[in-house]
């Protein structure tokens, strides 16, 4: 303390504030960063517990099994090759639909659509988002199956093409939100010089906004690609597969994918815990399916930054 | 008016400005452009359609012949005699899971990244992770919750295996992330002057938090989490792995924690069910069980949005 | 000569008169004699005493080498062009560059001869102590009663809050305009309202001081006039450090005024100083810095 400019009528003791609200600051705000830190312990959980499942499996089944010809595991056969096809075969078939959809919707309601046909247009995509995959699977099996795949082509009840379909309506909403953002982000500058020198609207929309957001659409389709490749319940309803099935890219077949080929040995006669090799092997696809998932969103949100970063 | 020359090669200069600018234009390519785009969103309405006539004019033979009775009943591998009442019992019992513990921990997490939290690598790092979190797979959950609350080893002690206990954490554990999310974002909506104004009187931050920013930030809080929770109650997957029964599943008996220590079923699980054993016999339950599981999760959206509305109003 | 033998800034020149043709500001001289009065009765002592501080943002240094005292029971205004880190300094007075990452102070300030950031000194005591009014008014979305009310409740205030708040708005001039419903929300006030209210609400807390951040640029000339008055009033009981982009309301309004600008150092690096700091009679009609009267006669800025 400066005896020169102190009058004496305070002390370092009268600025430290009352103890018990100090205390009390702490103390929350540990609790806060344990709740923070939670966050990292489940991420922790789920990889150790992957990590660990996977090996057990790998450890204890004949790797030559890995290459088999088909899914079947009741009988040790462990095909990855034909889960992973099937994913992909079911989420390209959902890609197909959604992406059409999703963009031609996003594109719509960024750009054409007027603040009073937007409130009403958006509610579609909203009401779609909400509806859960299990109902999208029955959907699937008793309304696109008969009166699209097989009245189309000659597909069986069950078949991967009316999975494919309820999967993209599924993503549809995810992929023109994502999008739309992108697009609304594009600056109005942008499009007034476009319109100023007498651009149509088409032109502006195609040749300006789209290029502009085009890191935000990619990331939209992104992730709308690991939405599909992680949904099971639709899968598990209409694309059959359940006893195991062979290599197959025909989509008005029935196949297998690696959600649904998870669900199957949880519920099959194989859930009886470790009593056969079945059953960890529901670790190993779920490893694969995770590390799948997390490359596409880690890509994704590369491609969201790179959004941010222009504007 | 067009005031032409003997010959139409005759116009003069302004007048074919004059025709350019005033002329209706018919931009076909345009118009046919917008409808293309449009129809996107038509094609979507039309599905969604289809989806509810379909699945209600499945329903309507169970419901108008059984009405409430559908509600009260239990699963039954008789079409006639199957109900839904224990799968709405075990999903808002996981609801109720997923509010006690999801809820709390994860506007404290997001509490904690947007307000206190310095910009570090670690806190880079914990917002990245949720990120991640948030688009992992529902069934990889599953995979968690049977490891850790399922299997021998775990804490299947406590929750009883494959209960309804285990449900409830596996799907808190599901929603964590997105909880945190959505209540960051509505916490970064706050506008900064009214912190500033807080800490200005010499509050600390908590005081702040707690008086000023909560309070703004409650309505999409709020709202955020009654959607999440819709999204829990439809979730099937991890439930699918984690036991949820299927078939025959008997209840009643039992004090109240060994209830919860015992099988259960949650709703989507029954639909599932329905929908995988004898579709033949089970489709028109199966459509009456979604229509129950839509009408839900319709009263949970509305709520929400009542709520939002009603908290916006106030400024 | 300068009175009460302040030291001035860094870059002044030696003091004695200079004979040279200028503009006079119009002061006004009823306005002078007021501030003459106030300040044989005020007792002088220097209540802020600013000792080489500077403000660094992460390596950025906004602010170098200030150094001047702050007396009690006076309006000290600072000006100086925009980005010359007038705001920055005003806001180490009650610690709210806390609440900026990175930022870091070097030098020191010292409150009744406390130094301000020492260890021990809790930041939220000093904001009870050192309020803050700030450029675009910030009520709290909640009711008048409760914008007022919040931080002698934070501070753990026992009396009778009703009287509290009847008596902030008061000295605020408040009282008279909202009376009649206190529970009305603060937005529905006017701008000049709203600013009235945010001061009654720095007062609640019973500060020794109240630093004001540009507080009317965001008002219309009228609104201006009436808070400028209540300054003058507060001033009796508060000191009263204001930051202003506008001259001539310093010159209205304050005792001292300090005059800050942008210099190049080396490195040719830029960073905010202190050119000069005196009575504001002086220094808007006689500055002994050629850059201040640059600045006051609108040569540049």
């Amino acid at each position: 303390m400066d005896a020169a400019i102190g009058d004496g009528r305070l002390t370092v003791a009268d600025l430290q504030g009352s103890p018990r609200r100090r205390r009390k600051e702490a103390l929350i705000r540990r609790l806060l960063f344990g709740a923070g830190a939670l966050s990292i312990v489940i991420n922790v959980l789920i990889v150790v517990t992957l990590f660990d499942g996977t090996v057990d499996f790998l450890s204890s089944v004949d790797l030559s099994t890995l290459w088999t010809d088909g899914w079947f595991p009741r009988r040790n056969q462990f095909d990855v090759r034909t889960i992973v096809a099937g994913t992909l075969l079911v989420s390209a078939i959902a890609m197909v639909v959604a992406a059409p959809l999703g963009l031609g919707a996003a594109m719509y309601l960024s750009e054409y659509a007027s603040p009073r046909s937007r409130r009403a247009l958006k509610p579609i995509l909203e009401v779609l988002a909400g509806i859960p995959s299990v109902v999208m699977g029955f959907f699937a099996l008793t309304w696109i199956s008969p009166n699209i795949m097989q009245r189309f082509w000659d597909a069986t009840a069950f078949n991967v093409g009316a999975a494919g379909i309820g999967v993209g309506i599924l993503i549809t909403p995810l992929v023109a939100s994502v999008a739309e953002d992108a697009m609304f982000a594009v600056p109005r500058s942008l499009r007034e010089a476009a319109y100023g020198l007498g651009a149509k609207k088409r032109h502006t929309t195609i040749r300006i906004v789209f290029p502009a957001a085009v890191s935000g659409i990619v990331a939209a389709l992104i992730l709308g690609l690991s939405r599909a490749i992680g949904e099971t319940l639709v899968v598990a309803i209409a694309a059959g597969g359940t006893g195991g099935s062979l290599f197959s890219l025909d989509p008005t077949q029935p196949g297998q994918t690696m959600t649904a080929a998870m669900t199957a040995l949880a519920t099959g006669s194989d859930q009886v815990k470790g009593a056969s090799e079945a059953f960890p092997s529901l670790f190993f696809v779920g490893t694969l399916l995770f590390l799948m998932t997390l490359s596409l969103n880690v890509v994704s949100e590369r491609f969201v930054r790179r959004v941010r970063k222009r504007y | 008016m067009a005031r032409r020359g003997a010959l139409a090669g005759d116009l003069t200069a302004s007048e074919i400005v004059r025709r350019r600018l005033t002329g209706r234009q018919a931009d076909v390519l345009g118009r046919a452009f917008e409808a293309l785009l449009l129809s996107a969103l038509l094609v979507a309405l039309v599905i969604l359609v289809t989806l509810l006539v379909d699945i209600f004019r499945d329903a309507v033979p169970v419901l108008s012949d059984r009405g409430v009775d559908f509600l009260t009943s239990n699963v039954s591998s008789l079409p006639e005699r199957a109900g839904v009442r224990q799968g709405i019992q075990g999903s808002l019992t996981i609801v109720v899971f997923v509010a006690i513990l999801a809820f709390p921990l994860g506007v404290g997490a997001a509490i904690y990244l947007e307000e206190y939290a310095r910009d570090t690598r670690m806190t880079r790092a914990i917002n990245a992770n949720i990120r991640n979190l948030a688009g992992v797979p529902s069934i990889v959950y599953g995979l968690l919750g049977i490891a850790i609350f399922v299997q021998f080893g775990g804490l299947s002690g406590i929750t009883g295996g494959r209960s309804v206990v285990s449900a409830g954490l596996t799907m808190s554990i599901l929603v964590l992330p997105i909880v945190v999310i959505t209540a960051a974002e509505a916490i970064r909506a706050v506008p900064d002057g009214i912190r500033e104004a807080g800490y200005g009187v010499g509050a600390t931050r908590w005081e702040v938090v707690r008086s000023h920013v909560l309070p703004y930030a409650a309505p999409g809080i709020l709202t955020g989490t009654v959607l999440t929770m819709a999204r829990a109650f439809g979730e099937a997957a991890p439930l699918i792995l984690i036991g949820a029964a299927t078939g025959f599943l008997s209840t009643g008996s039992g004090g109240f924690f060994e209830q919860l220590r015992g099988a259960y079923t949650a709703l989507p699980i029954q639909v599932y069910d329905f929908a995988t054993r004898n579709l033949r016999e089970f489709q028109n339950s199966t459509a009456a069980a979604i229509v129950v599981l839509l009408v839900i999760l319709l009263l949970v959206n509305a709520v929400a949005i009542v709520l939002r509305n009603r908290y916006e109003r106030r400024w | 000569m300068n009175e009460g033998g302040e030291g001035v800034g860094t870059g002044t020149r030696s003091g004695g008169s200079r004979a040279r043709p200028r503009q006079r500001p119009y002061t006004g001289v009823a306005v002078k004699t007021e501030r003459e009065q106030r300040r044989s009765e005020a007792s002088g002592d220097v209540i802020f005493d600013v000792r080489d501080l500077s403000v660094l943002y992460g390596d950025f240094r906004a602010v170098r080498d200030i150094s001047l005292p702050i007396h009690e029971h006076e309006i000290t205004a600072m000006i100086g062009p925009s980005g010359c880190g007038k705001t920055t300094v005003l806001r180490c007075f009650n610690r709210m560059n806390d609440l900026i990452e990175g930022a870091r102070v070097e030098g020191q300030i010292l409150y009744h001869g406390v130094d301000l950031y020492a260890k021990e000194v809790d930041p939220v005591e000093v904001r009870r102590r050192v309020g803050m009014v700030f450029q675009k008014p910030n009520p709290f979305p909640k009711s008048i009663y409760e914008n007022v009310a919040f931080g002698p409740r934070v501070a753990g205030f026992g009396g009778s809050m009703d009287d509290l708040v009847e008596e902030s708005l008061r000295k605020a001039a408040l009282w008279e305009e909202v009376k009649d419903d206190l529970r009305k929300n603060a937005y529905t006030l006017s701008g000049g309202q709203q600013q009235r209210l945010c001061i009654a609400r720095a007062i609640a807390v019973a500060p020794d001081v109240i630093l004001m951040d540009e507080p009317c640029s965001a008002l219309d000339p009228i609104a201006t006039l009436r808070i400028e008055e209540l300054m003058r009033d507060l001033v009796r009981d508060y000191t009263i450090i204001i930051v202003t982009h506008n001259m001539q309301q310093a010159a209205r309004v304050s005792d001292r005024t300090a005059f800050f600008t942008v210099e190049v150092g080396e490195e040719g690096r830029r960073a905010g100083v202190l050119v000069e700091y005196d009575a504001t009679e002086r220094i808007f009609t006689n500055p002994s810095n050629q850059r201040t009267e640059d600045y006051v006669t609108g040569r540049f800025g």
